[in-house]
């Protein structure tokens, strides 16, 4: 290969053939062009005459310039010149094998395209050189095995970058696998310090040569949110101090209909040379819980994403007391304590449990409830069945009723005995009882049990074999003290004792916030700490790839608690999030300790960045350029030899062009101009209905309507407009005409959310189903069908015929019939208001204030009242003298309607003449 | 035989184009006479011109006695002129007039044919006598001469450029010729010397291509007759462009001035242009110059 600075040529040789250029101009002036044979009848007149200028045959100089372009072009293309070229140095000069190594780390996730690119660059000039290469990623090691760089350039879209970092036990398993024999190694780092690569360094050196790429991208990673104080701290770090930056942050979670948004976005500022930035987001509670990862904008990469737990949800708790109505001391409530442990991590509901089950409660606590109505029973475990947590305190009322006496009630653990026990009172025997320690297969295994709880009372659970399985917690005596039935995906739990300190100690304990936080009930706002999940196996939910995007676990094994905070992340325990129960925890890339460093090398290993420029091979782009101008040859030799007049070359490109839309006359269009022009002026106005036909009809049918209303009224309309319901703004228009045609198509929702607003704010549709309506109200008839579907989606009120005292026979005209083209009699308007009556004797009525939203009918007004261009009528209507004199009706009609949409019900006002007279005093 | 059954096809094909060009010139026609004309010949077929009083030499047949009666001169009911009038017309049947510069265009041969089939008709339907110059058509009277014409009109000349036949010319007869005039203009100036010797006058109708008017070509071109006879190579023809014009201004003036000195009307008519308008001024040149 030759270099000519960035341009190198693969085949040098054939730029010798410019030498050939200048033996081509003089061959190709020489030559002039081909002369064309045309008819003509005067060429007598031109026997005789010279040519004034002998030259003028000659190929003009830039026809020849183009010519010799087009050929440098070829020979230029040919001679295969290739931009950037990519230099030798380092590891990848020389023939000896290749180890590429790769940290694929998340670290390099957000530049993996260019990490590829690169190491697609660098395996074809291992290519080129027939040098062995071995590929190995330190987050997956294996032993390296060397093969053609071909057979690995197949395998690039495979790699992956993982979403942890290579541990050294990895760095270690590598060291152990490295071949024997002389190697070069390059290396793809994700720059950051961490010991495992001192070791692996070390032990490639003694091979051969270590080239480092390090991408000089800065990278910012995400710390997981905390809450203070009700509001989510977040914070982000950066690798390199550099300059004052601003990094977006979304929280990205659902919306309330359950699909993906981003419910919030807030900008990070790094102050100049800070490593840190620290953001605080204030979000509504309910939105917080929905939050489901955060993310800096642009990063695609694990660490750029922190997934919250439980501590971000605010679970909802409904609490139902039994003695609610009961007049008492505040600290004897039954819900008192319950709501003190509660309100720091839930949102509380308060209300009958008929309504707040539709709200979808976390967990519903009962204290003391011992009744349920069958419907509240089935609500309730529905919901239970659905997941939802139920909680139940017994309490004196549970203790005197019948509940789960002789058979077990669905919605209690276990059978109860009757009455219950007092232990350790004044009227008792013995101690007040205090807890055991939980039970390995207890949800509260592992919280300590202060002595200092005591039982003085509680209802007893009935002997039972399915008994000892649902116990979670019991005295020291062995007493059932907290019950668990599990029904679908929830649960219920009761307590024996009361919500209250009445029966017991518990709930003033420290305990009881522990147990609830333990059965879901609340969530913990502090952090896990390790001994706390002793004792639980965590399952996978969603796993974090090292592109930070959520994955399905699929088949993980499940993780030891005790292990889950504190190991290292790796392919047995990626991140994601974590289940156990009803409990989740995140395990996050980046925790609130990690900080980053910058990877070190040594002053003799090569480091370069990412940003080379790659080879660009340009032969295709000269041929192309040849190509070009040959083309442009041909049309400049046609044009100059006369072949090829301009006018037609000219008409043949515009021909080419794509055909503008040409607004029709008439047609509403966008814009500030065309409101102005449909408003400065009343225009009518009708739907496209794409029927070009129809659209004519009804454009005529307007212009005739509106030169009556012209010459008879002082109702001035201009010319007609065409409305695109999809496009164009209907809020201009007094009035609609829309034809009805059986194939017309639907409006769009957005059309549809546009017509509704229209009707609602005084608007008004005339529908024409133009088929005389022949079938009548039972809409059989194509249009009568479309006319339904057009119309369901509609905000219409009832109809009624129109009734003979409606307003519209006798806004302008007395009019009982509405004739059209045809002499239906059927035209519904909406029905007057069942309280409106004859006004003292007048057939007047008094409608509501506003004009019916929609004139429907099938009449074919447009037919009756289309004039051309001169004012003639298109359209004939009946025979005779009796046909003109239903067009003047349809006229008439016309003119009524058009006074009807714009004067309202103001001739109903004609009812208080009378009384307006006699206050006049005549 | 085959040339009985080619004879045979090509006489279909010429009677099958004569019914349209008559019924295009008899459109042509009957809009001139509704439009112009048509008033002035109420009353067709009575003859009476006016009457005069006797004068030596009237014989007493003819003396008009009803009229003489009332009065005591006596009057002579003269009558119109009964002689009507011969139009020889001539067509430039050479290959030269069948040329279009656009598929838009008719033919010059076209154009001619219609202008001068139009103007048969008008002139037989006003009751004149058509026919052609030379031997071959004699004028004559009625609908059947419009057949004999067109039949005879759609016959073409093989030669390039067609001389106009100025023998048979009837003494004071009216003249239409119809061409192109790209020819030599000799035999030309001789038929209108012979017309102006025997008294007849007429029109001569210069029908041309846009082409032909603007020579809207450029680049190397060889010129060809359409009959190929005639050709000429030009390595710029743009340079030709004002010399083609001054000389086909040269030759409009020297017809235009030929057709003075004859008593001859001289127009010029574009096949781009509408042929009613052509077709107008023919009749108006015609009716200016008879009566």
């Amino acid at each position: 290969m030759t270099l000519f600075g960035t341009i190198g040529f693969a085949a040098p040789g054939l730029l010798l053939g410019l030498l050939a250029l200048p033996v081509l101009w003089l061959i190709l002036r020489a030559v002039p062009p081909a002369p064309i044979r045309r008819i003509f009848p005067g060429v007598v007149l031109l026997l005789g005459l010279k040519d004034e200028d002998q030259t003028s045959d000659r190929t003009p100089w830039w026809l020849l310039l183009l010519r010799m372009l087009a050929v440098a072009a070829v020979i230029v293309g040919l001679a295969g010149p290739i931009l950037n070229p990519q230099p030798d140095e380092g590891a990848t000069a020389g023939n000896n094998p290749l180890l590429v190594l790769m940290d694929a780390s998340w670290a390099s996730a957000s530049d993996w395209p260019a990490r590829t690119r690169a190491l697609d660059g660098l395996l074809a000039e291992a290519n080129r050189r027939e040098r062995p290469v071995a590929l190995v990623l330190l987050t997956e090691p294996g032993a390296p095995v060397f093969q053609s760089a071909s057979d690995w350039a197949q395998r690039i879209p495979g790699l992956k970058p993982q979403a942890w970092e290579p541990t050294p036990a990895m760095a270690q398993r590598l060291v152990q696998a490295l071949p024997d024999g002389g190697f070069d190694t390059f290396w793809f780092s994700d720059g950051l310090a961490r010991p495992a690569r001192d070791a692996v360094l070390s032990a490639l050196r003694e091979h051969g040569k270590v080239s480092v790429f390090e991408s000089p991208r800065a990278l910012y990673t995400l710390a997981p949110p905390q809450v203070k104080d009700g509001a989510v701290h977040l914070i982000l770090h950066r690798l390199q101090p550099g300059p004052a930056a601003d990094v977006g942050v979304t929280a990205q979670g659902t919306d309330p209909a359950g699909n993906p948004a981003a419910l919030a976005r807030i900008a990070a500022s790094f102050a100049s040379g800070a490593t840190e930035a620290d953001i605080t987001l204030t979000l509504p509670s309910e939105v917080r819980a929905r939050v489901t990862r955060f993310e800096i904008d642009g990063q695609r990469s694990a660490g750029a994403v922190a997934l919250p737990d439980d501590s971000l949800r605010r679970r909802e708790v409904a609490l139902i007391a039994g003695r609610e109505d009961r007049e008492g001391l505040e600290l004897l409530a039954p819900l008192h304590y319950l709501s003190k442990a509660l309100e720091p991590s839930a949102d509380l509901l308060d209300g009958a449990l008929d309504t707040v089950l539709p709200a979808n409660p976390d967990a519903v606590v009962l204290a003391d409830v011992a009744t349920l109505s069958p419907a509240e029973t089935d609500a309730l475990l529905t919901w239970v069945e659905k997941g939802g947590t139920l909680l139940r305190f017994a309490g004196p009322r549970v203790a005197a009723s019948d509940v789960s006496r002789d058979a077990e009630d669905p919605l209690m653990p276990v059978r109860l005995r009757a009455g219950g026990r007092t232990v350790g009172g004044a009227m008792s025997w013995g101690e007040p009882k205090t807890l055991a320690d939980f039970s390995a297969d207890s949800p509260f295994f592992g919280l300590k049990v202060p002595a200092d709880v005591t039982i003085t009372a509680q209802v007893m659970a009935q002997p039972d074999p399915a008994l000892a399985g649902r116990v979670i917690a019991q005295l020291t005596d062995g007493t059932p003290l907290v019950t668990r039935k599990r029904i679908g995906q929830g649960q219920v739990v009761l307590f024996h004792v009361t919500a209250n300190a009445e029966w017991s100690s518990l709930p003033l304990s420290g305990l009881f916030v522990q147990m609830l936080d333990r059965l879901a009930v609340s969530a913990s706002v502090t952090e896990m700490a390790p001994q706390d999940l002793a004792g639980t196996v965590w399952q996978a939910e969603a796993i974090l790839d090292g592109f930070g995007r959520l994955q399905d676990a699929g088949q993980l094994a499940g993780i030891p608690g005790e292990r889950l905070l504190s190991d290292a992340l790796g392919p047995e325990l990626p991140p994601g999030i974590y289940q156990e129960g009803d409990r989740s925890v995140a395990r996050n890339v980046i925790t609130a300790q990690t900080r980053l460093t910058p990877a070190s090398w040594p002053a003799d290993v090569t480091v370069t960045g990412l940003q080379r420029p790659q080879e660009q091979p340009l032969g295709g782009f000269l041929l192309a350029l040849a190509i070009a101008l040959l083309l442009a040859d041909v049309v400049a030799a046609l044009a100059l030899s006369g072949r090829l007049r301009l006018t037609r070359a000219a008409a043949l490109v515009l021909a080419a062009l794509p055909l503008l839309p040409v607004p029709g006359q008439g047609h509403a269009q966008q814009g500030d101009a065309a409101a102005i022009a449909a408003t400065d002026q009343l225009h009518l106005a009708h739907v496209l209905t794409g029927d070009k036909r129809v659209d004519d009809l009804a454009q005529a049918g307007l212009l005739g309507l509106s030169e009556t209303l012209f010459f008879r009224t002082s109702v001035e309309p201009e010319e007609p407009i065409a409305v695109n319901l999809e496009t164009d703004e209907l809020a201009f228009f007094p009035m609609l005409y829309w034809p009805v045609t059986a194939d017309q198509p639907v409006p769009s929702a957005a059309a549809y959310a546009k017509l509704n607003a229209y009707l609602r704010s005084g608007g008004m549709i005339l529908f024409d189903t133009r088929d005389a309506d022949i079938a009548g109200v039972s809409a059989t008839s194509p249009n009568g069908r479309k006319l339904q579907q057009l119309a369901a989606p509609l905000d219409i009120p009832p109809l009624e015929r129109v009734p003979e005292d409606h307003v519209m026979t006798r806004t302008f005209y007395l009019l009982q019939d509405f004739p059209g083209r045809y002499l239906g009699r059927d035209v519904w308007v909406e029905a007057a208001p069942p309280d409106a009556e004859l006004i003292e004797g007048m057939p007047f009525r008094n409608l509501n204030d506003n004009v019916t939203p929609v004139v429907i009918g099938g009449n074919d007004w447009a037919a009756a009242w289309a004039v051309d261009g001169q004012g003639n009528p298109l359209i004939q209507i009946g025979r005779g003298f009796s046909g003109e004199r239903q067009r003047e009706i349809a006229y008439r009609f016309g003119v009524n309607l058009v006074m009807y949409v714009l004067t309202g019900n103001y001739k109903s006002d004609q009812v208080h003449v009378p009384a307006l007279l006699d206050r006049l005093g005549q | 035989m085959t040339t009985v059954v080619a004879l045979r096809q090509a006489a279909e094909t010429e009677a099958a184009r004569l019914p349209a060009l008559l019924a295009r010139a008899d459109h042509l026609a009957a809009t001139v006479l509704l439009g112009t004309h048509g008033r002035r010949r109420s009353g067709l077929g009575d003859d009476f011109w006016q009457y005069r009083a006797m004068r030596p030499g009237d014989s007493y047949r003819s003396i008009d006695w009803r009229r003489s009666a009332r009065g005591d001169a006596q009057y002579v009911r003269e009558r119109e002129w009964q002689i009507a009038q011969s139009i020889l017309l001539w067509l430039d049947r050479g290959a030269s007039m069948r040329f279009s510069s656009a598929k838009t265009l008719p033919e010059k041969a076209d154009r001619a044919r219609l202008l001068i089939l139009a103007t048969a008709i008008l002139l037989l339907r006003g009751g004149e006598r058509v026919g052609l110059t030379g031997w071959s058509l004699p004028p004559r009277r009625g609908d059947v001469q419009i057949l004999r014409l067109a039949e005879a009109f759609a016959s073409d000349s093989t030669e390039d450029y067609a001389q106009p036949e100025a023998r048979g010319m009837l003494p004071h007869a009216r003249a239409v010729f119809v061409s192109d005039f790209l020819g030599d203009l000799t035999p030309i100036e001789a038929a209108l010397a012979k017309a102006a010797d025997r008294g007849v006058r007429g029109v001569l109708l210069q029908v041309l291509d846009p082409a032909e008017e603007a020579f809207p070509f450029a680049g190397r071109t060889i010129f060809d007759s359409v009959g190929r006879t005639v050709s000429h190579e030009t390595l710029k023809a743009t340079d030709l462009k004002d010399a083609y014009l001054r000389r086909l201004a040269e030759r409009k003036d020297t017809l235009s001035r030929l057709c003075r000195q004859a008593g001859w009307q001289f127009n010029t008519h574009h096949t781009g242009d509408s042929a009613q308008s052509a077709l107008l001024w023919i009749y108006r040149a015609l009716d200016g110059s008879h009566g």
